[in-house]
């Protein structure tokens, strides 16, 4: 369990003065500058060895990633963009943090930026996120103001310029190049890589793109510590992260824990429990909606880190836990999913453009049972054609959530087409 | 140079080569849609997936991925197939698969993947999507459903064309690729959208439901409706061109043609001079070659010399202008003329009027100014070469001129020739970009040497190349833009007065005055016909326009489709064309017409074959020995000084689709003029 004293977001459930005075309360910018004088290398390797691990869902190590930008501009600017077109289903952590704490994520973009020579960070708001874009607009606007920002940052001398974009709500544009895309200006669809945003960005310019969250515990991780940040957690699977709990619990909430806690005591301490109680649980989607669905068997031990999900062949993803109790129809809700997906691929690529819709149809009959036996495996083989063929991750979100539905409720499946023909026969 | 093993053989690649490309030269064939070496990267159709190692255990798309040393690439493994079967089956499930109504039936790369990669039965049970389908214009025939979004279209309107009208709406199944607003395309080059689609999404409109690729006969020729000399491949069945497709040339024309050289020919059908005519009481009788060769004979034979004139047009081959120059000389006519625009060029060195830096140098140069000329409309294929260098970066373009948008960024530096002047003065700033550049360009136009003031505005142009460095070492920028496909050839041989002799002008007008009696139009409809007075006009070419309007005998000849004949293009390049069909009805090729009628004119023409004639004519110039090469041309001075007027440059093409005989009596073209126009563009559609 997390102490209070480790908490980084403190202003999550927006109980007090979310803006520039709260912020300061809570330590925010507190001696900024002098993180900053310790220079790009000293915080690009105290978050290397923080272990912090991207909360977009993919979990790539943070520091890491900083340090792919080049050390030296070749005179192209470098860019920072913050990914906050959080619509993975299911998550809801990156609106609570601009909504309640936006300071943590604009002073991160200051560290951040410094730690990658850039003098400039985009934050791409998911459009939808109105009321989000307007409160970080505003803590923007009073961070000029307070010279946190701008072309002396915290007296830094460094110049550091945010600015707030929304996105027009594709999903597809939280996927960083297509982000990228989009905030050129373009239509938001996954670029090739090679070249990495690294190499060639934004404008075509060294660009690095993180998580919301992954850029707010940064300040805290900095003055902290490496160590204390690391101290909770497995190895590999270090810090504190927010948890979104949703579905058939007692009380739906986002929290901030420990990593590596058991799922069950995720559950059962902060969202009161399954309804119904543990043994009403039916599966949980522990990761947002585009990793693989556990039934309870698995759940009753798992931890929820990376590694741990990775080894029951789900994810962490963005720690989005959604729980399913025994009302819940399994087969109709993943076929949601599967229409989410079909609803939001880019059309790019071949495999993903046509396998959603031909999935998306398949699962609509497994939910009335009209469909043969036979189609569950080309149904399986289908999500293997469109998995790992694509130019970005949209074709295995979108095959991922089949996969696991038939892995692990391949009876229920199997138990409705039957019941769905005797039905058919007695009609007859 | 990286070295990877592909299928367990070893090779060399050139760093930054994809392992598409590498796998191309191992030998192996690589299955793809979206990859077209000629555009960007898309590598969205995920068809030339292989298998890599070291690298994620599942295949990458190598149409996107450089070439890495050690590489392990393998391009038959399981993987590899069931990965391609898989994108295969997933095209197929929602494409039409109505092949047998399908024009691109026969030629269509899905067809052929799906030979290999392709199921025999479909797992697929639910509806297929349909597509409404686009109107492109009159010349792209879209059936959408179809489409498999490879992106080829939109990637050539907006690289090569240059005209970023196409792009996709809707996102996933519901992508749709489309002109945003219904529109025809304003490219002169869409039809090549055609050639691109892998499937049969977009066909030719003209050609739509008249036959099939495999029925038809193919003929490597050369096209002659501008002066590029695009190389083309004829496919024909039984008498009638069906359709004229681009054969590549990386020298010429890269594998594209412009909308003209591809669906004119269906003014190949269309009023055709198919038997010799002689004007009996004012009106045109069809006569047999016999008579027409005897009276034409007899009236060259007892008129004087320099009561003789001929003028070639736009579209005579070198054969036909050798043989009726060499009549002339026997006739003792010294008024000969190939440029029946009036330009005054060819009265100097070749250089004067060659486009020097030929086409592929293009892509050399590093600065352009472009006098008195649309090259997007009189040579449109040589326009996009010059978009291609643009697209490079570094490469600012002047125009001096009348200013249109010719898809590339261009600096307006004036209207008139007085703006040369100026730069040679280096009064505006362009002056200081083109001394500032390695290899600067200049495109002289024909629109600018066809005035009176011509040979000056020439003359000019070449002191201000020389005064920017435009001709240095192995570098020569100096280009002239003709327009016609005769005319390099023509000069080449000699086609212009002799001593004393009478320019195009000074011919019409002799003419008109009665000093003139007979004039002999090769092919030459660009001129004043109504001003030809009372001169007995012979006519040989092969369609019923202006110049046959205004004839007293019509020698039918044949077009450029239908005899083997030798064309120089703009750079100097000598190239042949193929007879593909016979001429219609009793029409001849012109070189033998012009032989049979010197033997009545008792002048006898010393060539019984076609070889004969292109023996004399590399004895005249050495460019017809070297088919198919360019030899660069001395750099002399050119040009007559004299005073400029300040009058603005006026374009010589007005309407792309309009400017000769064949695109004159072509159906397709007329309709593209009309959609060009566009009609009324208030039209809301409840109107009416």
């Amino acid at each position: 369990m997390l102490q209070d004293r480790d908490r980084i977001f403190t202003n999550i459930y927006g109980f007090n003065d979310p803006f520039l005075g709260g912020a300061r309360s809570r330590g925010d910018w507190d001696g900024t500058r002098d993180i900053l004088a310790k220079g790009r290398e000293w915080i690009v390797e105290e978050i290397k060895s923080s272990g912090l691990r991207g909360r977009g869902g993919a979990g790539f190590g943070t520091g890491l990633k900083w340090s792919f930008m080049p050390k030296e501009s070749d005179g192209r600017p470098h860019y920072l963009v913050v990914n906050a077109d959080e619509g993975e289903p299911g998550t809801c952590k990156d609106r609570e943090i601009m909504r309640h704490d936006p300071h943590k994520l604009i002073e991160g973009c200051l560290l951040a930026g410094f730690a990658m020579g850039a003098h400039a960070a985009y934050i791409y708001v998911r459009g939808e996120f109105y009321r989000e874009t307007e409160a970080l607009q505003q803590a923007v606007d009073e961070a000029y103001d307070a010279g946190l920002l701008g072309d002396d940052a915290c007296g830094s001398g460094w110049k550091m310029d945010v600015y707030v974009h929304r996105g027009a709500g594709a999903y597809i544009c939280g996927e960083e190049t297509a982000l990228i895309e989009s905030l050129e200006g373009k239509k938001g669809q996954p670029r090739l890589k090679p070249p990495f945003p690294a190499n060639a960005g934004v404008y075509g310019c060294p660009t690095t793109v993180n998580n919301v969250e992954s850029i707010a515990v940064a300040p805290e991780i900095l003055r902290r510590g490496a160590d204390w940040f690391a101290g909770f957690g497995r190895q590999n699977n270090t810090g504190t992260k927010l948890f979104n709990i949703s579905g058939h619990v007692e009380h739906p909430c986002t929290v901030e824990e420990e990593m590596s806690i058991p799922l069950k005591t995720l559950i059962e301490k902060h969202a009161g429990g399954v309804r119904g109680g543990w043994d009403n649980l039916l599966a949980v989607i522990p990761g947002g909606a585009s990793v693989p669905v556990i039934p309870k068997s698995i759940c009753d031990n798992v931890l929820m880190d990376f590694d741990a999900l990775r080894e029951v062949q789900s994810g962490l993803g963005t720690a989005a836990v959604m729980v399913m109790d025994r009302s819940t129809d399994i087969i109709q809700a993943i076929a949601r999913l599967s229409a989410f997906y079909k609803h939001e691929s880019c059309g790019q690529c071949t495999p993903c453009r046509e396998g959603t819709g031909w999935m998306m149809r398949v699962m609509n009959r497994m939910v009335t049972g009209e469909a043969s036996l036979e189609e569950i495996d080309i149904l399986e083989e289908v999500t293997r054609q469109v998995e790992g063929h694509t130019i970005c991750a949209l074709g295995d979100a979108a095959a991922w959530p089949i996969q696991g539905l038939i892995r692990h409720f391949r009876d229920e499946i199997e138990d409705r087409i039957r019941k769905r023909g005797r039905a058919a026969q007695a009609a007859e | 140079m990286p070295t990877l093993t592909i299928d367990g053989e070893e090779i060399e690649a050139e760093a930054g080569l994809t392992v598409l490309q590498a796998c191309e030269i191992a030998g192996k064939e690589i299955p793809r849609f979206c990859y077209h070496e000629r555009l960007s990267v898309a590598g969205n159709c995920r068809m030339c997936l292989v298998e890599v190692s070291p690298g994620p255990p599942k295949p990458a798309a190598s149409c996107a991925l450089p070439v890495a040393d050690g590489m392990e690439v393998k391009t038959d493994s399981d993987m590899v197939r069931k990965a391609r079967q898989g994108v295969m089956e997933f095209l197929l499930i929602n494409h039409p698969l109505d092949c047998p109504i399908c024009d691109q039936g026969g030629e269509c790369d899905l067809q052929d993947q799906a030979m290999a990669y392709g199921n025999d039965g479909s797992r697929f049970l639910e509806n297929k999507r349909a597509v409404e389908d686009k109107d492109l214009g009159p010349l792209i025939k879209t059936i959408m459903t179809r489409c498999i979004h490879c992106t080829r279209c939109i990637r050539f309107a907006t690289e090569v064309a240059g005209v970023p009208e196409l792009g996709a709406t809707g996102r996933g199944e519901n992508m749709e690729v489309g002109t945003y607003v219904e529109k025809a395309l304003s490219s002169e080059l869409s039809g090549n959208m055609i050639d691109l689609c892998p499937v049969g999404a977009l066909t030719s409109k003209p050609y739509a439901f008249t036959a099939r690729s495999w029925e038809l006969k193919k003929t490597e020729s050369i096209d002659v409706l501008d002066a590029v000399g695009s190389n083309i491949r004829v496919d024909t069945r039984g008498p009638e061109v069906m359709r004229i497709l681009p054969r590549n040339n990386d020298g010429v024309n890269e594998e594209w043609i412009s909308d003209k050289t591809r669906f004119a020919c269906d003014g190949l059908r269309r009023q055709r001079l198919d038997k010799p005519y002689l004007r009996k009481d004012g009106k045109l009788q069809p006569v047999d070659w016999p008579e027409v060769l005897s009276v034409v004979g007899q009236m060259l034979a007892g008129t004087s010399g320099d009561k003789i004139a001929a003028i070639a047009g736009d579209l005579a081959d070198a054969e036909a202008m050798l043989t009726l120059k060499e009549l002339m000389d026997s006739l003792a006519s010294p008024n000969i003329d190939c440029r029946q625009d009036g330009t005054r060029i060819g009265e100097g060195p070749r250089a004067a009027y060659l486009f020097n830096s030929t086409i592929d140098g293009i892509e050399d140069a590093d600065a352009l100014l472009i006098v008195g000329s649309n090259p997007r409309l009189e040579a449109p294929v040589l326009n996009a070469r010059i978009r291609k260098r643009y697209l490079m970066g570094g490469f600012p373009v002047g125009l001096i001129g009348e200013n249109a948008d010719l898809t590339y960024r261009a600096e307006h530096l004036g209207a008139g020739p007085d703006t040369l002047q100026a730069l040679i003065d280096g009064s505006i700033q362009f002056a200081d970009v083109m001394k500032d550049a390695e290899r600067p360009m200049i495109i002289v136009g024909t629109g600018a040497l066809a005035r009176p003031d011509g040979p000056a505005i020439l003359a000019q142009s070449r002191k201000l190349g020389e005064a920017v460095g435009a001709v240095s070492g192995d570098w020569n920028g100096f280009n002239v833009l003709q327009r016609a496909a005769s005319r390099i050839a023509g000069l080449d041989i000699g086609f212009r007065p002799g001593d004393g002799g009478r320019r195009t002008n000074q011919i019409i007008a002799g003419a008109a005055s009665g000093d003139v009696e007979v004039v002999y139009l090769l092919g030459a409809d660009e001129i004043d016909t109504t001003a030809l007075g009372n001169a007995f006009v012979i006519y040989q070419g092969h369609h019923g326009d202006a110049g046959a309007h205004r004839a007293d005998a019509i020698l039918p000849g044949a077009a450029y489709t239908e005899k083997e004949a030798t064309y120089v293009n703009v750079e100097g390049r000598a190239q042949q064309t193929k007879r593909a069909i016979f001429p219609p009805g009793d029409a001849k090729e012109d070189w033998a017409i012009i032989r049979a009628l010197s033997e009545s004119a008792g002048k006898k023409l010393p060539y019984d074959s076609l070889e004969q004639v292109r023996t004399r004519l590399a004895e005249i110039h050495p460019v017809f020995a070297d088919i198919g090469e360019v030899t660069p041309a001395e750099w002399e001075a050119f040009g007559i000084e004299g005073d400029i007027e300040s009058a603005p440059l006026r374009n010589p093409v007005t309407d792309f689709y309009l400017t000769d005989v064949i695109s004159r009596a072509s159906e397709t073209m007329a309709e593209c003029t009309a959609a060009a126009r566009g009609g009324n563009p208030e039209k809301t559609g409840t109107d009416g």
